[in-house]
């Protein structure tokens, strides 16, 4: 069987990738190591018949957010080696913390069985007859409309809250001001001067028209 | 072999326990926790998705969907504040995160 083949190449890649994002020593390793571990969880979501969300995946997360984890590490100019110290310090108290709750996750996911009766509870049935995308639309865009909306909403909250937080007006940088542009005179742009001979303006840096 | 919900739930645990050991070990470095927290949402989602297949019901992945949009805002407003918090100090050590002494 191939399918038993894939999922355990992508789920050992996924979860080796994820491993390399947080012992990387490098910050643009670590992203990149990000972009493997989605594309992989891509693979395992088109395993899972969700051929929707596996691309949602990669355009989402590979094309948007992790381009801007790039650009950030490469915009900020910051020495990630003294960020990584202390990494050697907690690395015994962290593993032995994620191995007591990765253990006991594990046991929650073995000892544990679907309840029969589930299946007359399913909200929304996966329709048999259309394909993925189509069955998630027939669904989002009627039952769950109010929350696909609010989703748009929380989106636009982002955009705006990034924009305010990063926006700034550098005193430094000559911008373009129209009104000022507009209530220019003549006799502010200009002054005419009878010049002595051999002296030349003494005064023509603080001239009006100079500023 | 077959593969089952198990399987997914499985490599969902691990992945959601390799975010927190990483934001434990990357303790001073934020850019890698919020790399750990997308991590963490990833392991989410495919329990969603998991779920959503092994039962036959389709609310999972409208669900996944919503998940993916507020980790998108999240990453957004997260480097945001990280690229305002470096033009103040210069840094991005999570250890001088306490100007307002909460």
């Amino acid at each position: 069987m191939i399918l038993p083949a894939f999922f355990y190449l992508f789920a050992g890649v996924c979860v080796a990738s994820a491993v390399m994002v947080i012992s990387s020593r490098n910050p643009v390793h670590s992203v990149l190591f990000l972009i493997l571990a989605f594309v992989n969880a891509a693979g395992l979501f088109i395993l899972l018949g969700a051929e929707f969300l596996a691309m949602i995946l990669i355009v989402v997360y590979v094309g948007a957010v992790a381009v801007l984890f790039l650009f950030v590490i490469m915009m900020l100019d910051v020495d990630f080696a003294e960020l990584r110290e202390g990494f050697l310090e907690y690395l015994p108290f962290g593993l032995v913390i994620a191995a007591i709750f990765l253990l006991e996750l594990l046991l929650v996911v073995g000892g544990w069985t679907l309840n029969p009766t589930v299946t007359k509870s399913i909200t929304a049935a996966i329709p048999g007859d259309v394909s993925n995308t189509e069955a998630l639309g027939l669904v989002l865009y009627t039952k769950y409309i109010h929350y696909f909306q609010l989703a748009g909403m929380v989106l636009l909250v982002a955009m705006i809250g990034a924009i305010v937080l990063t926006l700034r007006h550098r005193v430094s940088v000559k911008r373009q001001d129209i009104n000022v542009q507009n209530a220019r005179t003549p006799e502010m742009a200009m002054s005419v001067r009878q010049v002595a001979s051999g002296q030349g303006l003494q005064d023509a840096d603080q001239a009006e028209w100079v500023k | 072999m077959t593969i089952g919900l198990g399987h997914y739930l499985a490599v969902g645990a691990i992945l959601f326990t390799l975010g927190t050991l990483g934001i434990f070990l990357n303790r001073k470095n934020i850019i890698v926790i919020l790399m750990s927290v997308e991590l963490i949402l990833l392991a989410v989602n495919i329990n969603l998705v998991a779920f959503s297949a092994f039962l036959g019901d389709i609310v999972g992945q409208v669900f996944t969907l919503l998940v993916l949009t507020v980790a998108a805002a999240e990453a957004a407003i997260g480097l945001a504040v990280l690229v305002v918090y470096f033009r103040n100090r210069g840094s991005i050590a999570v250890e001088d995160v306490n100007l307002m002494k909460g």
